[in-house]
């Protein structure tokens, strides 16, 4: 498909493991990411879905490039991104941006809210101070806070405040595309609606592009636009939110959607969804991953499923499909 | 409807009821700091009955936790003191115990499972160690063949597989969610008859997570055990729970059974709370969400503590702290309107 503002083809990520005297002999390698395909379309949220150790988070910090892929590439804008020089990665700097999961973490403790956010602006470089105060102050101004919090620290805001500051730090640049990893789970119910309400906001206003990482899915139905489903390094599904939630294919998404909690105690289970944990991605099932706690495990379930398409964006690597 | 008012904190009374295993009156837990006294836990009061459970939702400051603490006695010594109120299991008030009886009482009568398995457990021991000295330490007479034999019988009911290869490992050597079952294991050791469960399953992936609530059920239906809860997720108390307690500034402010709750909250924090719930069945265009923030701790208003937030406040609100009120025979909520909610 042409017009995607980031296009990933196979990317794979393997962590070697050394052992024995002075890490010299091999033990393989942690197979954290292997294989992963799909496109981002600009003004557009995709949700990178599953459970820790599936490689969500190893995918994200590949696109932003703070790791580089063992094979395969990742495309903003058809440029590849793992091969840019000079210039080039500033352009990618300003182009795409991060949120993270911790707000107490992710914001420096001793520098003003208003420094914090014209950072990515001072390290551009091209901007006046009173260019970079204006801009701040607009921004600040735009996720919900006042002109004069950007004489305060950190320490002095709530979790949802911070997540805010965490925001118009990143979206400052005018990026095209910002990673968001887990960017409410850390915050109080009452505050998550808040920001979540601003996410989608924003997006309107600005016409950015999220690639948002989650494992919850009542935040995937009101964020995302598109969802890939991973499983131990691979993504099993894809599909439009909401055709992936109403009906989903995969039997990990299926399993993977029974195990949420209720929303009301009328809904509650009595049956666990899915048995077993995750194998270890040093070592996973040949074939299909999935296989050592599918319930429909089959016996050509030992050869490796395609992936099917199922409906024009509805793509399951099943071979019950 | 003729409602009935009473001047005492939110305590439900039924009257069907046999004799409850935990009975909390009035229980109050202040931490003095140089910053001023935080009134962490304020006159809160509930009952748990054999097999059933509790769910103490609340968002982060509410009290949940130090509340939690104060029933075990662990709350964080010296800032911490008990200013008031009763814990009683069985006929004993757990607050007037010496800290040596209250060692015999903690993991024998009343136990805990905290939060995060990753901080629970020693990384130094290894999974059959600290097994075998939980079960040591209420009956030094035990030998350490029995406790052997006991530790992989209390794996097995936590649902580990092969427990006997298990009891070798080390604490890093095993995910979370066969952490927290040890962890669940070491808190069962002698067979409780309260249990209380803080943030079971919160830093436990979804999957795991319906696992780990399950082998909570199973647990109690096999030992009766009397569970409390304590979470700020009300999928977690759609999904386990029978009766709900919500905390906001230290108080319980609505306590019921948790059909009503969810149904018809009386609340508006309660209300306010659910509304805010992001659904995964339905796409909506915007969720509710609460406007302002709680209150300090260190300083507290006069008057009901949510009515810098709440939609309903009327100016009799600031002025004086809400009566509880019983709405129906086990339902009760602190608020001067909740004729109207």
């Amino acid at each position: 498909m042409s017009g995607a503002l980031l296009e990933v083809s196979d990317l794979t990520k393997h962590f070697p493991l050394s052992g024995g005297f002075l890490g010299m002999r091999s033990r393989g390698a942690v197979r954290a990411v292997d294989g992963v395909s799909f496109q981002l379309q600009p003004a557009r949220t995709l949700a990178l879905v599953g459970e820790s150790g599936c490689g969500k988070t190893t995918t994200a910090k590949l696109v932003l490039r703070l790791k580089s892929p063992t094979r395969g590439t990742v495309l903003l804008e058809g440029r590849d991104v793992h091969g840019l020089t000079g210039d080039d990665v500033a352009w990618f700097r300003r182009s795409v941006q991060a949120v993270f999961q911790d707000p107490w973490s992710s914001l420096s403790p001793r520098m003003r809210v208003g420094d914090i956010v014209a950072e990515p602006l001072v390290v551009n470089g091209r901007y006046s101070k009173g260019e970079i105060k204006q801009r701040v102050a607009a921004m600040l101004e735009r996720v919900g806070m006042q002109e004069r919090h950007a004489e305060l620290f950190p320490h002095e805001f709530s979790g949802g405040q911070r997540q805010r500051i965490a925001l118009a730090m990143a979206l400052i640049t005018d990026p095209k595309l910002v990673v968001l990893d887990e960017p409410v789970s850390a915050l109080d119910v009452s505050v998550q609606a808040q920001v979540m309400n601003l996410l989608r906001d924003l997006q309107d206003e600005l016409q950015t592009s999220y690639l948002l990482i989650t494992h919850d899915l009542a935040t995937v139905r009101f964020v995302a636009d598109d969802v890939a489903v991973m499983y131990l390094g691979e993504i099993v599904e894809t599909a439009p939110a909401e055709e992936l939630l109403d009906s989903p294919k995969h039997p990990y998404t299926q399993a993977l959607f029974a195990a949420e909690l209720p929303h009301h105690p009328a809904q509650r289970r009595d049956e666990v969804p899915v048995r077993g944990e995750m194998p270890s991605p040093l070592s996973p099932p040949e074939g299909c991953r999935f296989r050592t706690r599918c319930p429909h495990v089959m016996d050509v379930c030992l050869t490796k499923p395609p992936a099917t398409r199922l409906g024009e964006a509805h793509q399951v690597a099943c071979h019950l499909y | 409807m003729k409602l009935r008012r009473s001047a005492t904190p939110v305590v439900v009374e039924d009257p069907s009821s046999t004799s409850p295993v935990l009975r909390v009156r009035d229980l109050r837990t202040y931490l003095y700091t140089r910053w001023g006294t935080t009134r962490a836990v304020d006159g809160v009061s509930f009952d748990v009955e054999a097999g059933e459970t509790l769910g103490i939702v609340g968002e982060s400051g509410s009290g949940k936790s130090m509340l939690a603490l104060s029933l075990v006695r662990l709350t964080p010594e010296p800032a911490a003191r008990n200013v008031s109120g009763s814990v009683h299991v069985g006929g004993t008030d757990l607050l007037q115990l010496t800290e040596r009886q209250m060692r015999s009482v903690r993991g024998r009568d009343i136990a805990m499972i905290l939060q995060d398995p990753h901080q629970s457990l020693n990384p130094v021991f290894t999974v059959g160690d600290q097994l075998r000295e939980a079960l040591r330490s209420h009956n030094t007479g035990v030998n350490r063949r029995t406790a052997n034999e006991r530790a992989i019988q209390g794996l097995e009911d936590v649902g580990v597989p092969a427990p006997e290869g298990r009891m070798r490992n080390y604490p890093h050597e095993l995910s979370g969610g066969m952490k927290q079952r040890i962890v669940g294991a070491m808190a069962l050791a002698y067979d409780p008859k309260v249990l209380i469960a803080d943030e079971p399953t919160t830093a436990l992936d979804v999957t795991i997570q319906a696992q780990y609530l399950q082998l909570l059920k199973d647990v109690q239906v096999r030992t009766n055990v009397a569970l409390i809860v304590i979470t700020h997720d009300f999928g977690v108390i759609a999904q386990s729970c029978d009766r709900v307690a919500v905390m906001y500034a230290g108080r319980i402010v609505e306590h019921g059974p948790v059909d009503e709750i969810f149904d018809k909250p009386r609340h508006p924090y309660t209300r306010a709370l659910l509304d805010s719930r992001p659904r995964s069945d339905v796409r909506m265009d915007r969720l509710a969400t609460i406007r302002g923030q709680p209150p300090s701790l260190t300083d507290l208003p006069r008057g009901c503590r949510f009515a810098d937030r709440c939609p309903y406040v009327v100016d009799h609100c600031r002025k004086e702290y809400p009566e509880t009120v019983q709405t129906s025979g086990s339902h009760s909520a602190a608020c001067w309107r909740v004729e109207e909610i």
